[in-house]
């Protein structure tokens, strides 16, 4: 028989709470796995390691594009000419210093590149992840009729000049990546990785 | 008569068991359908009639699909050529992504003019408002499948939307993709969203809606609460029941429908590049992006909004606030029934500013709609702001003219509109 009300309020009350409790924190620990499933596999994980490119074959002005880790990294031996231009107008751009970290140490310089005249960055626009295109010339274009050279993003707009530094007033936030990287030899240079030194 | 008797005994038979014959008179045959609906009420009829043709047609084109970054595009190209009839299984799907659009936007905007998320139907409201979010997640999903360019490149940014989100965004849209960047991982699982999980949920509160619906009854062009006066079995003095009245109108409708769809169907199936994006013809190649990329119609509008807000606020980022107001544009509509504080229902008695602000709604809605699909200009910009304004005007400022307007009197019963 059914009494009509608990015998112990208190004393149930507080195992329905603790029950619940554990029940709770086991469906959290039941979570992880399915949770986790969903991170990068180690074989996508894998798929991350360095990447050897010959950059001997280069000519100056060339951009190249490789695949690292599925996105595509701009290696681009800058030209003379937009060697000075890259020196010159500063005042428009957003983070001209690459005062913000998105490039290693190494690559933290006027040029943004471990090795004067080399870019290496990454293809991947800062804002939604398009890859922008290369306009090298210093000509009039359609987005812009002051065009320095540099990367446009065609998704929304955004621009980078020649060593990847993003525009003030654009949607991208930061300026295009530089990935790790190092150079083996003068013609072979390695992504993915900052090298021994 | 002998099978009469035979048919009645069998019905007997199952009716003592389960609930069949209740069932059927209580949501079907006999459901109550005020008198006064008009055509305004006749989506909910064609969206359950689309959902199942999506399903079945989903169903055929994945016992050809592969969901592999390698063979998907080229298992929508063997569909395409190879199966029988695989293009007009195909077609249809596409064209019934578009039509489950068009069909849930109106009628959304019934329930928006008639008031029908006022009490006591805000559960339902809601029951909708989740079946159209679970729509969005489904199109996305569906879009990312044949692998050609849109959809690559559709999938990283609507990922990369997430990334937007400080601290925790760039290991969000990580986890969410599998992958630093979109790969045959991130495919696979939208695949597994796309026709497993996301279906269910689907089907489980369309049926939710229905039930919810049907134990509160329909709302109706006036707004009149047709329960105050029933008839002596209990019934709404002012409904009819669903078998035959309200069935043949649905019918006629759903005729109608199917001439519009099928001229789609057979003679654009592609929508001119709105149903299916000319650019998706290219195989998805992860190096280089598409001149110009943009979303299916049914999101420019929430797109456009995305565009509108390019500029950095209270420490937050452009990219972020972006994502935050297209988010809130669609949330918002989940709030509606607790925004309205007309004594009224219907758009028809309710006020001056009522009507403006819905005018507003419309007008901002479509122009988002164009904005979303063209190239953006500095006055295209200006313009996508202004909208955007309009549309949230709507719903932040429905809590004031709602309650300072003066209403027209409702009548007590339908005879006497």
């Amino acid at each position: 028989m059914q009494p009509n009300s608990p015998p112990n309020p208190i004393r149930r009350q507080l195992l329905t709470s603790v029950t619940s409790l554990l029940g709770f924190v086991g469906v959290i620990f039941a979570a992880i796995p399915f949770l986790s499933a969903f991170k990068p596999s180690a074989r996508a994980e894998a798929a991350g390691a360095p990447i050897k490119v010959n950059i001997g074959k280069l000519s100056q002005g060339e951009l190249m594009t490789v695949e690292w880790r599925g996105m595509p990294v701009f290696v681009y031996k800058v030209s003379n000419e937009a060697q000075n231009v890259l020196s010159l107008d500063k005042t428009k751009l957003a983070d001209p210093n690459s005062a913000q970290e998105q490039q290693p140490q190494y690559a933290k310089n006027d040029t943004r590149s471990r090795k004067e005249g080399i870019a290496v960055l990454k293809g991947v626009c800062t804002h939604l992840g398009c890859a922008p295109k290369f306009y090298p010339e210093a000509t009039s274009q359609d987005f812009d009729p002051n065009w320095q050279g540099g990367f446009f993003c065609p998704c929304h707009g955004s621009k980078f000049d020649l060593a990847g530094r993003v525009y003030a007033n654009v949607p991208a936030p930061t300026n295009l990546e530089v990935p790790p990287h190092y150079f083996e030899s003068d013609s072979m240079l390695v992504i993915g990785s900052d090298g021994a030194s | 008569m002998a099978t009469d008797t035979r048919t009645k005994r069998l019905l007997n038979w199952v009716d003592f068991r389960f609930p069949l014959t209740e069932v059927f008179e209580r949501h079907l045959s006999k459901y109550p359908a005020p008198t006064n609906l008009n055509i305004w009420y006749l989506f909910g009829f064609l969206l359950i009639v689309v959902l199942a043709m999506q399903i079945v047609t989903g169903l055929w084109l994945m016992m050809n699909y592969t969901n592999s970054a390698e063979e998907a595009f080229s298992s929508v190209e063997y569909i395409m050529r190879d199966v029988e009839y695989g293009w007009l299984i195909r077609y249809m799907h596409a064209a019934g992504a578009s039509a489950f659009f068009a069909l849930i936007y109106l009628h959304m905007f019934r329930g928006m003019m008639y008031g029908s998320y006022q009490k006591p139907r805000e559960l339902i409201w809601l029951g909708g408002w989740f079946t159209y979010l679970i729509l969005m997640a489904e199109g996305f999903t569906g879009y990312v499948l044949p692998w050609g360019q849109m959809s690559f490149w559709a999938a990283q940014v609507i990922i990369s939307l997430f990334s937007s989100i400080p601290v925790v965004g760039e290991d969000l849209a990580t986890w969410i993709r599998g992958d630093y960047l979109v790969s045959g991982i991130t495919l696979s699982r939208l695949f597994a969203f796309h026709v497993v999980l996301l279906p269910i949920l689907l089907i489980a509160i369309v049926f939710f809606h229905i039930l919810a619906l049907h134990e509160i009854g329909s709302n109706n062009p006036d707004g009149i609460d047709v329960k105050k006066h029933l008839d002596e079995d209990g019934v709404p003095l002012d409904t009819k029941p669903f078998f035959p009245y309200d069935i043949s109108h649905d019918i006629f409708a759903l005729g109608v429908f199917l001439i519009i769809f099928c001229s789609v169907v057979f003679f654009f199936p592609t929508g001119g590049g709105y149903i299916i994006e000319y650019v998706n013809y290219e195989p998805a190649n992860p190096l280089s992006t598409p001149a110009h990329i943009v979303p299916s119609w049914y999101y420019t509008p929430f797109y456009a909004m995305l565009r509108a807000v390019d500029f950095p606020l209270f420490g937050l980022t452009a990219k972020f606030l972006g994502f935050a107001t297209m988010m809130a544009a669609v949330a918002i509509f989940a709030v509606l029934p607790w925004l309205d504080r007309s004594p009224v229902k219907s758009i028809k008695y309710k006020g001056i500013l009522s009507k403006t602000f819905l005018g507003i709604f419309v007008v901002s809605f479509f122009a988002l709609c164009y904005l979303g699909m063209v190239p953006p200009t500095e006055t295209k910009a200006l313009l996508s702001k202004i909208f955007t304004i309009g549309y949230f005007s709507y719903f932040l400022l429905m809590p004031i003219y709602t309650r300072i307007e003066k209403c027209k009197p409702v009548p007590e019963r339908v005879a006497q509109v």
